[in-house]
Order: C-alpha cells, then sequence, then structure tokens
C-alpha cells in the first residue's frame, strides 16, 4: 500500500471558497459550516481533486468503459477538516484489486482506487474509490 | 453542545424531490462530473436508458448533506456510500438514518450512523455509514 513507485504522479489541489459553495448548493445544503471565507469542505467535494490533475496523476483502474460501474465510495477526514484558502497535495494509487464469482458464470472485477489528501504534509483526508466491471457475457456457456 | 446520542436515535427524515434534470446538471457543474449520461437526453436513449439519470455521486451528496445537518458538519469524520439503484428524474428521495455506536475515544466519543436514501419506489438507491467526532 505505501508502494511509492506505484503511485501516480502528485499535484496541487487549491480549496476554493466559490468552489465550495456552488458544490454545497448542488447538494441542497444550507449549512453555515460550508458558507462564508473559512468554509470547510463537504467529504464528496474531495472528488473535485480530480479536476485539477494534470496528465499521468490519475491512477488507472483498467477497467473497459462498457462494463464500469461506481461501486462504492469513501472519504475519511483525519485532523482538521479542509477549508477554503487550503492548498491540498493529492496523490492516488490502486490499493486493491480483486475479483468475484458473477451470477451469469463470469466474473466480477473490483479495483481500489485510494486518494491522499496532504496538507503542508499531512495527511488529512483519504478517499478510497471502489470500481467494478461487470462480469462479461459468457463466452463457452 | 448536544447531548450525546445514543444506539437507536433515528433522524427526522428528510425528503429531496422531485428530482429534475436541472439538478443533475448544476452537480455536473459543481462536481466536475460532465458525463452526457446525466443531462443529454439523445446520448443515454441512444445507450439504451429510457432517459437521463442522476450522478450516484449526487444522490450520495443528498445523503451527506442530511447526515451533516444531523449531527454536525464540522464533526463528520467518516462518510461511506455503496450505490445500489439508479435515481430517475422525478423520483422522490427520503434520507433516514439511525445510530449503531456510540465508542468512547481520548477526546470524546465517535458516532457511528447507518444511512439510506430511499426512492418512492422503497428502493434503496444510496446506503451508507457515517461518523462523527462528539465531544461530549
Amino acid at each position: 500500500m505505501d508502494d511509492v513507485a506505484e503511485r501516480a504522479k502528485a499535484y496541487d489541489f487549491p480549496i476554493e471558497q466559490g468552489a465550495i459553495r456552488a458544490f454545497a448548493l448542488s447538494m441542497q445544503s444550507d449549512n453555515p459550516a460550508y458558507f462564508g471565507a473559512d468554509a470547510i469542505v463537504p467529504p464528496a467535494f474531495l472528488i473535485n481533486a480530480w479536476r485539477w490533475a494534470p496528465e499521468g496523476a490519475r491512477a488507472e483502474h483498467g477497467i473497459p468503459r462498457a462494463r464500469l460501474l461506481h461501486g462504492e465510495q469513501e472519504f475519511e477526514f483525519i485532523g482538521d477538516v479542509p477549508r477554503a484558502g487550503d492548498v491540498l497535495r493529492v496523490q492516488e494509487w490502486v490499493s486493491d484489486r480483486f475479483e468475484k464469482a458473477g451470477k451469469r458464470g463470469g466474473t466480477m472485477e473490483f479495483v481500489v482506487v485510494t486518494t491522499e489528501f496532504r496538507n503542508a504534509g499531512e495527511i488529512v483526508a483519504l478517499m478510497r474509490s471502489t470500481f467494478i466491471g461487470r462480469e462479461a457475457k459468457a463466452t463457452n456457456a | 453542545m448536544n447531548a450525546l446520542p445514543r444506539v437507536g436515535d433515528t433522524a427526522d427524515e428528510r425528503v429531496f424531490g422531485p428530482m429534475t434534470t436541472e439538478m443533475f446538471v448544476r452537480y455536473s457543474g459543481a462536481s466536475g462530473d460532465l458525463n452526457p449520461m446525466h443531462y443529454d437526453r439523445d446520448f443515454a436513449e441512444k445507450a439504451g436508458y429510457p432517459s437521463v439519470f442522476s450522478q450516484g455521486m449526487h444522490s450520495a451528496a443528498l445523503l451527506s448533506t442530511f447526515a451533516g445537518d444531523w449531527l454536525g458538519a464540522e464533526r463528520l469524520r467518516r462518510f461511506h456510500v455503496r450505490f445500489r439503484d439508479i435515481v430517475w428524474p422525478g423520483d422522490v428521495l427520503t434520507c433516514s438514518g439511525e445510530v449503531t455506536d456510540v465508542a468512547l475515544t481520548e477526546s470524546g466519543h465517535r458516532v457511528v450512523v447507518s444511512l439510506a436514501l430511499t426512492r418512492q419506489t422503497g428502493a434503496a438507491a444510496i446506503l451508507g455509514t457515517a461518523e462523527f467526532d462528539v465531544d461530549a
């Protein structure tokens, strides 16, 4: 899991007050925590990091788009919740890869991508995305 | 602050919707998920769907709104969701939550809750868990 060689390229993710506000409105929230100059980020806002990712910064799950499902998503805050004005250093990697038998005699593929968020060197948040490759049609049934 | 939640405590339910394509578009813009499946009807129909449908993360974000309003956005430490069913335009979504564990920590308590976002059909579109740090 800490095999640095397999990590994608790190990049900076600036946390902007206006971006938090737009995201909070899209999730129909009027919670004061998400508005103002020192707004904190809602958990799902961390996915916005990807729009700042340069080439080579995304961990490749390798599942063809036609079979791709987003199975699970997890967000964890460690220490202070990131807030407007922070610049987070983001890095991700494939943290787990396994298969399960599908219901149609094929195999379902699971890939977990972990994304780490650091503020001034300290890990402040983690995100885990579980992608599922649906079983391909059985060819020799 | 508030009294310490107890196992079995439930939140007042919150209803979102009826959902509209405009809501999906707003989430697309705010999240950067520009997959046309969620706002381009021709694109969705060509892919074999009856209409556009919501991003799973959009529904998950609505559930996080509910969770944060219940036990405190600043105190939310972990939020986990599983995607179970598709949310369509016109759907009415009900959020519910129940405290499943309260554990002592060095600085207070860690409160664990189960969460669900349920369509008007009764099917859960999102099942989730969340953890909050409570000073009490």
